[in-house]
C-alpha cells in the first residue's frame, strides 16, 4: 500500500460535506477508510487525499423489540455485535472479517466497511446478504450533498431503495455517515451435521439433498474439516427442534456410505466462523479468488478450471455449492482469463480477492460487464459522483 | 379530482395516428387497441378514483417487441406507462392521455423450474399465485403473498417491491429475486443478477424492484422459490385494548420468535368481520393478533406454547391455537376478507399503507382517531402487527359532496402521522400518484433530487412513466448543475403537480 499523504478526520457529517466539497474544489480524489482492514480489497488505485469515518462513531438508535439498530459508520462492528449479543441478537448476514486473509491480528471493521462491500456470510442462503439487512441510511454523495434513504421500519417502499445501491458500492458513490440494520433474534443454539469421506461432486449431492428436505438447514458448505472435505448442514433453533432435525437428517443419509459426524454448539461456532472468514484458503502464499455462480455450477465451474490446469493450492464450497473460494499459485495475470472464461460459460462472477497491488492495478478485480451494463453503471455513479472524487478506480479503471 | 399530471403534450397528440401505424408495424393488428372503447378497459389500476384514456394500448408478446416498441417511444418522443394486472393501489399504472400504455398481460408464461437451484425463470405477466400453484406439488412456494395475489403479476410485484402477510420472517419482493431483464428507453435489453445469489458492481437489481416503471420495462424475472415449511398453526390472540395487543407482539418477538405472520386488527374491523363472514372472533375484544408459526412440527409446538404463555402473561382474554389446516385457514379467512367486509359497513374505503416503529402504535391510532374525528369520518384498522405496516381503511361516502376530498385529506393527514412518528408514507403500496404529493413530508429537496438523477441515468428524456412517485420534474441538465446553497429551495419557480 502506497501512503496516503493527507487524511481528514470529520467529527460529523457537515465536517464530511466539507471535505468533499474541498476534495471537489481542488478535483483531488478521495480515498474513503474506516479502520482501513479492507484497505487491500478492490482494484489498487492509490490516492494522495483520504477522509477516515473513525470519528464518526457510536450506535445512535437501538430498539430490540421493533428489531433495529442505527449506528454511525465509524461505529466498530464488535461494538455492534457485543450490543446485540447482550440482548441476544444478531446481524444474521455474518459478515465476514477480512482480517484472516490480509494478514491482520484480529477484528478491527467499522459498520460502513461491512456495508460498503456487502459483506454476507454463510446464512446467505436462508438469512440473506448484507443488502438485504440495510432499512436506511445517511450519507454525502460525491456531489458534497448529505442524502438519507429508507428508514427505520422493516417494511418500507417509498422512493428508490438506495439502500441496495451504496451497499456493496465500495465508497465509489457516498461516504456513508449513518446506517440503520434490520437486526434478528440469535437462534437458541445451533449444530453441524457433518456427511465425511464422499469426495466433493457426492458431497455437493448431499448439499442438496438436504436442501431439498424440509428440516430448515441454514448454512450448507463443502469443507475442510480435519484435513478432509466435508458436507456439513447447519442447524439452528430452539434446542428440541435442533435435536429432532439432526436425527431426522441422520436418518435421511443412513442409506449413504458416508461416515456421520456431529458438531455440537461450540464446534460448530467455531467451523462456520472459519468459513464465514474464508480461512480454508487463507495460506501465506498464492491469489485468492471468490467465485459466484449458480449453485449447481459450482461443481462444474471447479471442473472446468481444472481441466485447464489451474493451480489450485485450496478451495471450498459455501452457498450450497455457489459460493467457491479458491486459492491459486501466483501468477501475473492471477488467471483472470481462465476463471472468467468458465464463469462466463455457466453465469455469475468472480472476484479478485487477494493479490498484489500490482496486479491489482492490471487485472480487473471486479468481473467485466456487457458494455450496456457497463454504461448504466457509469451513468449510476455519476448520478452520484460526476467527478469521480470518491474511490476513483477502486472499482473500475475508468471511473 | 385534486391530482394534477403532466399536460398532455400537444407535439405528441397531433402525431398519433403516425405512432399508431408504427406501432401496428411492430405488432399484431389485435395488440394495437386504438378505439375508445378497448381503451377504457384500461383506463386506471386499482386506485378507481384516478382515471385517464391512454394514447393507445401496446400489448407485446416478445421481448424484442418491447425493445422495438421502447426505441419507437424515444425516437418519437413519446411517453410510456408500464402495466402489469392493473392492481396498483397507488396509480402506478394510471395512464397519460399523451403515453403509450405498455400491457404485459401476454408475457404469461413460466419459462423454467430450476428446484435444485431453489429458483423459477418467470416472464412478468405471470400472476404471483400462479408460481406457487405450479411449484407446490414438489413441496415449494413463492414466498411474498400480496393479497391481491390471485390477480397481480409478479412484474408489478418487482415494480412496486410488493409485501404480503409474511414479509417480517421471509421479506420482501426485492429478498426473493435473483434476477431480472429489463429493457431501457430506447431498446436496450440487459440482464441483472441470475440464479447466483449476490450481485457485484452496483446492486441495480435491488435498485429496479420497487421502482415502480420509471427505470425500464421489465422482460423476465428470476424468482426465489422456499421448501414449504413442513407444518404451520395459528393462533387467535384477543386483548381489551389496541395497546395491550401490541404490547403482547413487542414481547413475542422480544423473546427471539419471528411468527411467519402476525396480523392485528381493531374492534372496528373485528365487528366487520364478523358481520361478514363469522369465524370466531371475539366481538368484544379491543384488539385481536393473530399469530401463524411454522417450521417442523416439534418446533411449532414448542413455539406455540411459548406464545401462548405470552398471551397470557399480556393480559389475553382469549386464545384459541388452531387443532388442523382447516382450523388454521378458518383464523385467516376473517383477516383475509377484512377489506370487503369493511366496505359492507360504509358504501367506500380508502385502503392506507404507512409504516411506523410498533411502539408508536397506541399513539398513532389514538391521535388518528382523533383526526377522523375531526372530519366526522370512521377509520377502521387492520395492521401487518409484526413489521409495523398499517393499513387504516377509511369509510366514506362517494355519492356525498366532498366526502372524497374528505377522506383523501384525512388519508394525508394519517401519512403525515405516520412520518411524524418516524414511520414511512408507503410500506409496500407504492407511492404512485397517490402518495406523490406527500414525498417532501419524508424526504428533502437534496434527497428527492438525487433520485431523479437516478432516473435520468435510465431514462434523462423522462418518458417512462412520467408524472409518478416525484412530486416536481426536473430536466436532467437542471438536475445535473443543480447546487443547493443555504438550503434554497432549488427551481422554485418550477410547477409543482
Amino acid at each position: 500500500m502506497t501512503a496516503i499523504i493527507d487524511i481528514r478526520t470529520p467529527l460529523d457529517e457537515s465536517e464530511v460535506v466539507e471535505v468533499v466539497r474541498d476534495a471537489n474544489a481542488a478535483k483531488t480524489p478521495l480515498r474513503i477508510i474506516g479502520h482501513g482492514s479492507k484497505s487491500a480489497l478492490g482494484r489498487f488505485a492509490p490516492q494522495e487525499c483520504g477522509l477516515t469515518t473513525r470519528a464518526l462513531a457510536g450506535v445512535t438508535l437501538y430498539e430490540p423489540e421493533e428489531l433495529v439498530i442505527s449506528a454511525r459508520t465509524g461505529t466498530p462492528l464488535r461494538e455492534i455485535v457485543d450490543l446485540l449479543d447482550g440482548n441476544g441478537q444478531q446481524l444474521a448476514f455474518e459478515p465476514i472479517d477480512y482480517a484472516p486473509l490480509f494478514g491482520g491480528a484480529q477484528r478491527d471493521d467499522t459498520i460502513g466497511g461491512v456495508i460498503a462491500v456487502n459483506a454476507s456470510g454463510p446464512r446467505r442462503i436462508k438469512a440473506g446478504a448484507a443488502r438485504d439487512h440495510v432499512l436506511g441510511f445517511r450519507c454525502v454523495t460525491g456531489r458534497g450533498d448529505i442524502v438519507k434513504s429508507g428508514g427505520r421500519v422493516m417494511k418500507n417502499v417509498t422512493g428508490y431503495d438506495l439502500s441496495k445501491l451504496v451497499t456493496g458500492s465500495f465508497g465509489t458513490l457516498a461516504v456513508l455517515t449513518e446506517i440503520t440494520l434490520k437486526v434478528l433474534p440469535k437462534a437458541e443454539t445451533e449444530w453441524t451435521v457433518l456427511v465425511r469421506g464422499l469426495d466433493d461432486e457426492e458431497s455437493l449431492l448431499i448439499l442438496r439433498r438436504a436442501g431439498a428436505t424440509p428440516y430448515e438447514v441454514a448454512s450448507l458448505a463443502v469443507a475442510p474439516h480435519n484435513g478432509m472435505h466435508a458436507a456439513a448442514l447447519r442447524l439452528e433453533g430452539p434446542e428440541i427442534s435442533v435435536v429432532k432435525r439432526r436425527d431426522d437428517l441422520i436418518a435421511h443419509f443412513a442409506d449413504s456410505a458416508a461416515r456421520i459426524e456431529i458438531l455440537e454448539e461450540s464446534d460448530s461456532r467455531i467451523f462456520w466462523a472459519a468459513l464465514r472468514d474464508a480461512t480454508p484458503v487463507v495460506g501465506e502464499e498464492g491469489q485468492v479468488w471468490r467465485v459466484s455462480v449458480a449453485p449447481t455450477d459450482g461443481f462444474a465451474f471447479v471442473q472446468s478450471i481444472k481441466r485447464a490446469s489451474a493451480p489450485i493450492l485450496a478451495h471450498f464450497y459455501d452457498w450450497a455449492g455457489g459460493l467457491i473460494w479458491l486459492r491459486l499459485e501466483t501468477a501475473p495475470d492471477a488467471h483472470a482469463d481462465m476463471i472468467r472464461d468458465a464463469v462466463d460459460r455457466l453465469g455469475g462472477h468472480a472476484t479478485l480477492i487477494r493479490a498484489s497491488d500490482e496486479v491489482r492495478s492490471r487485472v480487473d478485480v471486479f468481473h467485466p460487464q456487457p458494455t450496456a451494463l457497463s454504461a448504466l453503471t457509469r451513468r449510476v455513479k455519476e448520478s452520484f459522483d460526476p467527478a469521480h472524487i470518491l474511490e476513483r478506480g477502486r472499482m473500475r479503471a475508468e471511473f | 379530482m385534486a391530482l394534477k399530471m403532466p399536460a398532455p403534450e400537444k407535439a405528441i397528440l397531433s402525431r398519433r395516428e403516425e405512432l399508431i401505424e408504427r406501432l401496428r408495424a411492430i405488432l399484431p393488428a389485435a395488440s394495437v387497441i386504438a378505439d375508445e372503447t378497448g381503451r377504457r378497459a384500461y383506463d386506471c389500476d386499482a386506485l378507481t378514483m384516478y382515471r385517464a384514456l391512454p394514447l393507445v394500448v401496446a400489448l407485446p408478446e416478445t421481448v424484442e417487441q418491447v425493445q422495438a416498441i421502447m426505441a419507437l417511444a424515444q425516437e418519437m418522443s413519446v411517453k410510456i406507462v408500464p402495466r402489469g394486472a392493473g392492481t396498483s393501489l397507488s396509480g402506478g399504472a394510471l395512464p397519460l392521455e399523451d403515453g403509450i400504455l405498455l400491457g404485459m398481460s401476454k408475457f404469461n408464461r413460466i419459462l423454467e423450474i430450476d428446484y435444485e437451484n431453489r429458483c423459477a425463470r418467470v416472464q412478468p405477466g405471470v400472476q404471483n399465485l400462479a408460481i406457487s400453484k405450479a411449484v407446490e406439488r414438489s413441496g415449494f412456494y413463492y414466498a411474498p403473498d400480496p393479497s391481491s395475489q390471485i390477480a397481480c403479476s409478479i412484474g408489478g410485484n418487482v415494480a412496486e417491491n410488493a409485501g404480503g402477510v409474511h414479509c417480517l420472517k421471509y421479506g420482501l419482493t426485492t429478498n426473493n429475486i435473483l434476477g431480472l431483464e429489463l429493457v431501457l428507453m430506447g431498446g436496450e435489453r440487459l440482464r441483472l443478477g441470475g440464479k447466483h445469489l449476490d450481485s457485484e458492481l452496483y446492486d441495480l437489481l435491488g435498485l429496479l424492484t420497487g421502482s415502480e416503471g420509471l427505470l425500464g420495462m421489465i422482460t423476465e424475472v428470476t424468482v426465489r422459490i422456499l421448501q414449504k415449511p413442513m407444518t404451520a398453526r395459528g393462533l387467535l390472540l384477543g386483548f381489551p385494548t389496541v395497546e395491550a395487543g401490541a404490547r403482547c407482539v413487542g414481547a413475542i418477538i422480544a423473546r427471539g420468535i419471528i411468527p411467519g405472520g402476525m396480523e392485528m386488527m381493531d374492534n372496528a374491523t373485528i365487528r366487520a368481520v364478523e358481520r361478514f363472514q363469522p369465524c370466531g372472533y371475539p366481538l368484544e375484544a379491543g384488539s385481536l393478533v393473530i399469530v401463524e408459526l411454522d417450521g417442523t412440527p416439534t418446533e411449532v409446538d414448542h413455539l406455540v406454547e411459548a406464545v401462548e404463555a405470552i398471551a397470557c402473561a399480556e393480559g389475553a382474554v382469549m386464545t384459541k391455537t388452531s387443532q388442523s389446516e382447516e382450523e388454521r385457514l378458518r383464523f385467516w379467512a376473517g383477516r383475509k376478507n377484512a377489506f370487503p367486509a369493511v366496505s359492507c359497513i360504509g358504501p367506500d374505503y380508502l385502503c392506507m399503507d404507512g409504516t411506523i416503529p410498533r411502539a408508536r402504535l397506541p399513539e398513532v391510532l389514538s391521535r388518528m382517531d382523533a383526526l377522523a374525528k375531526a372530519c366526522g369520518l370512521r377509520v377502521a384498522n387492520v395492521f401487518h402487527a409484526g413489521d409495523g405496516n398499517l393499513h387504516p381503511l377509511i369509510l366514506y361516502d362517494a355519492s356525498k359532496q366532498g366526502d372524497v376530498e374528505r377522506a383523501e385529506r384525512l388519508g394525508a393527514d394519517i401519512l403525515r402521522l405516520c412520518v411524524a412518528v418516524g414511520g414511512v408514507l408507503t410500506g409496500e403500496h407504492g407511492v404512485g400518484v397517490e402518495k406523490r404529493d406527500l414525498m417532501s413530508e419524508m424526504f428533502n429537496d437534496d434527497d428527492l433530487a438525487q433520485q431523479q438523477r437516478l432516473k435520468c441515468a435510465f431514462d434523462p428524456q423522462h418518458r417512462l412513466n412520467p408524472g409518478k412517485v416525484f412530486p416536481t420534474l426536473h430536466r436532467c441538465a437542471e438536475l445535473g448543475m443543480m447546487h443547493v446553497v443555504g438550503g434554497k429551495t432549488p427551481f422554485a419557480d418550477l410547477p409543482r403537480f
